[in-house]
């Protein structure tokens, strides 16, 4: 029966590697089709004139991801603090089950809600149209603390209570032990948490496609439309044909090189932690 | 014991300090509460009983037809993935050697495919499945893409369960004279059953709430599948549609509240299940 389990362990190696393979071939040939350079660094998206430079999108990626971060991460690492040292015992289940649920929202939800009530608040509070990279850099800072606050809780956990107890001693208050003796400890747990979190926001479709604005435009101004390496493939997939679709399989191509560079940090963190 | 030990003086950072992660739990409560009442108040008025007729016609888009194909897809999906993700679980509980090349290899996919974002997953159902394998928009090639990308959930959810199974129970298994397979299958499965239906729970959230990776997998046609090689859209994918055209936002509240709802149970039963398994094996 071994071989059997075996073979069927190597199911996620084979799915890997199909995707890896069916991708790569399918975005490289059309890269040295448009040309490397023109295609990433080329500054117009323009797909009626068979000019394709994703330099917008790959720039819009990278602002929606930081701004995410600028949101979520310190919520989300506080709120792990919260939950590890700070929470009743009565509270602890209830804030658990919201955490698990704003990570069950399907992400159509988050961006029907971001559509419906944050767009139409920022344009009231910022001017403009409300949509843009801002919002979704936002929107996306809520989608990930689910993300980094359970990562964060477990390797907060992890830590033993002897750091926390040794600063007591020395005299320092809860709250500085707790954030200098603790938290440090925990870093490489976090920081992993935190790349996950990132992961997923420059992964993140649907909600980013109804709040960016979708303009294919050099992001010089965060408060204006952007679009995203996800958004451009979702929008134009549907109509696209000949070189404007293989240009959006390469569009891929590039965010499946940032996720794997990404996944490839998040493992060598947890195996240093292990 | 902690709380004893808090009587010390404050000082003005460590007041900060406490203050920013108070504010930080409240608001991650708050930010849910505001989300789901929003959705509800202003959704529930806008359902219509009518929003729930058998037939999506372009006066009536309905949502039942989409939410026909996302019970089918869930199922067929399940079907497919729990085998794989089960028997690779035992592989990595039961068989492997630890630390052998290939578990690291595995563990290392496994932990990559979850990280994929599921556009990517579409765009490869779409190349691999619609395109190469000729299945074209169908509910199949959204069903084996949805399968693949549950696949890491299952795993790593089943693996845990295994794990929690004390090694007591599988050397009285062995002690009375049962095989390797037996063993897993008659005394180790069925005790890690509450953590692996867990693990399916929370794919089926996975998988109601999927949209990117089935509008270039399953398509988007508003008609109940009559059978799995035709295209069919789920309830996602029904309010995506809905949301990109612009003339339904009526409908669309409707179905946030749908799916809404969905998850929330999901969710629920998601607890219920670890609370059981938590006084289990004690």
């Amino acid at each position: 029966m071994q071989w059997l389990f075996t073979a069927i362990a190597s199911t996620s190696v084979l799915c890997v590697f199909l995707i890896c393979a069916f991708l790569f071939v399918n975005g490289f040939g059309t890269m040295m089709k448009i040309g490397v350079v023109d295609f990433i660094f080329g500054t117009s998206w323009k797909p009626l004139n068979d000019v394709f430079g994703i330099l917008p999108m790959i720039l819009g990626s990278i602002e929606v991801t930081l701004l995410a971060f600028v949101f979520g991460v310190p919520i989300g690492l506080f709120c792990a603090i919260y939950l590890v040292y700070y929470c009743p015992k009565k509270v602890y289940p209830k804030l658990k089950s919201v955490i698990d649920l704003l990570a069950g929202i399907p992400s159509i939800v988050y961006g029907f809600f971001g559509l419906v009530c944050i767009v139409p608040a920022l344009r009231i509070l910022l001017g403009g149209s409300g949509k843009s990279i801002f919002t979704a850099g936002f929107l996306l800072g809520i989608m990930i603390l689910p993300t980094i606050i359970s990562v964060s809780e477990s390797s907060l956990k992890a830590v033993d209570p002897a750091y926390y107890e040794g600063a007591l001693a020395l005299g320092a208050t809860h709250e500085r032990s707790v954030f200098f003796a603790s938290v440090p400890a925990a870093k490489s747990g976090i920081i992993a948490g935190v790349i996950l979190g990132l992961g997923r926001a420059i992964g993140e479709t649907m909600a980013v496609s109804f709040v960016i604005g979708n303009q294919a435009i050099l992001p010089f101004d965060i408060f204006s439309g952007g679009r995203t390496l996800t958004t451009n493939i979702v929008l134009e997939m549907g109509y696209a044909t000949d070189l404007h679709r293989e240009a959006l399989i390469a569009t891929a191509v590039v965010l499946f090189l940032f996720i794997l560079i990404i996944n490839l940090a998040f493992a060598f963190l947890k195996r240093r932690i292990s | 014991m902690m709380d004893d030990l808090k009587v010390i003086q404050k000082d003005k950072l460590s007041s900060v300090l406490k203050a920013f992660v108070k504010i930080s739990a409240i608001l991650t409560m708050a930010i849910l509460i505001i989300m789901v009442a929003y959705v509800l108040i202003q959704g529930i008025p806008n359902l219509s009983l009518k929003q729930f007729e058998w037939k999506y016609t372009s006066d009536n888009v309905s949502m039942i037809p989409a939410l026909v194909n996302t019970v089918i897809m869930t199922v067929l999906s399940l079907l497919i993935a729990l085998p794989f993700g089960i028997g690779s679980a035992i592989y990595l509980v039961e068989y492997a050697k630890k630390g052998s090349r290939f578990v690291e290899v595995v563990r290392l996919t496994t932990e990559t495919l979850s990280g994929i974002p599921s556009i990517i997953f579409g765009l490869f159902g779409m190349l691999f499945l619609c395109i190469f394998c000729k299945l074209d928009y169908s509910l199949i090639a959204g069903v084996l893409t949805l399968s693949i990308m549950i696949l890491p959930l299952i795993m790593r959810t089943t693996e845990e369960a295994l794990k929690a199974v004390p090694d007591s129970y599988r050397e009285g298994s062995y002690g009375l004279g049962a095989g390797k397979v037996r063993t897993i299958f008659k005394i180790v499965l069925p005790s890690a059953l509450p953590g692996i239906l867990n693990g399916v729970i929370l794919s089926i959230g996975r998988i109601v709430g999927e949209s990117a990776a089935l509008i270039y997998t399953a398509g988007t046609l508003p008609q109940i599948a009559a059978n799995v090689t035709l295209s069919g859209r789920s309830l996602s994918v029904h309010m995506y549609a809905l949301l990109s055209e612009g003339l339904y936002v009526k409908e669309a509240y409707g179905t946030a509240v749908v799916l809404l709802l969905l998850v929330i149970v999901i969710n629920a039963l998601s607890n219920l299940l670890a609370k059981k398994m938590g006084g289990q094996h004690e």
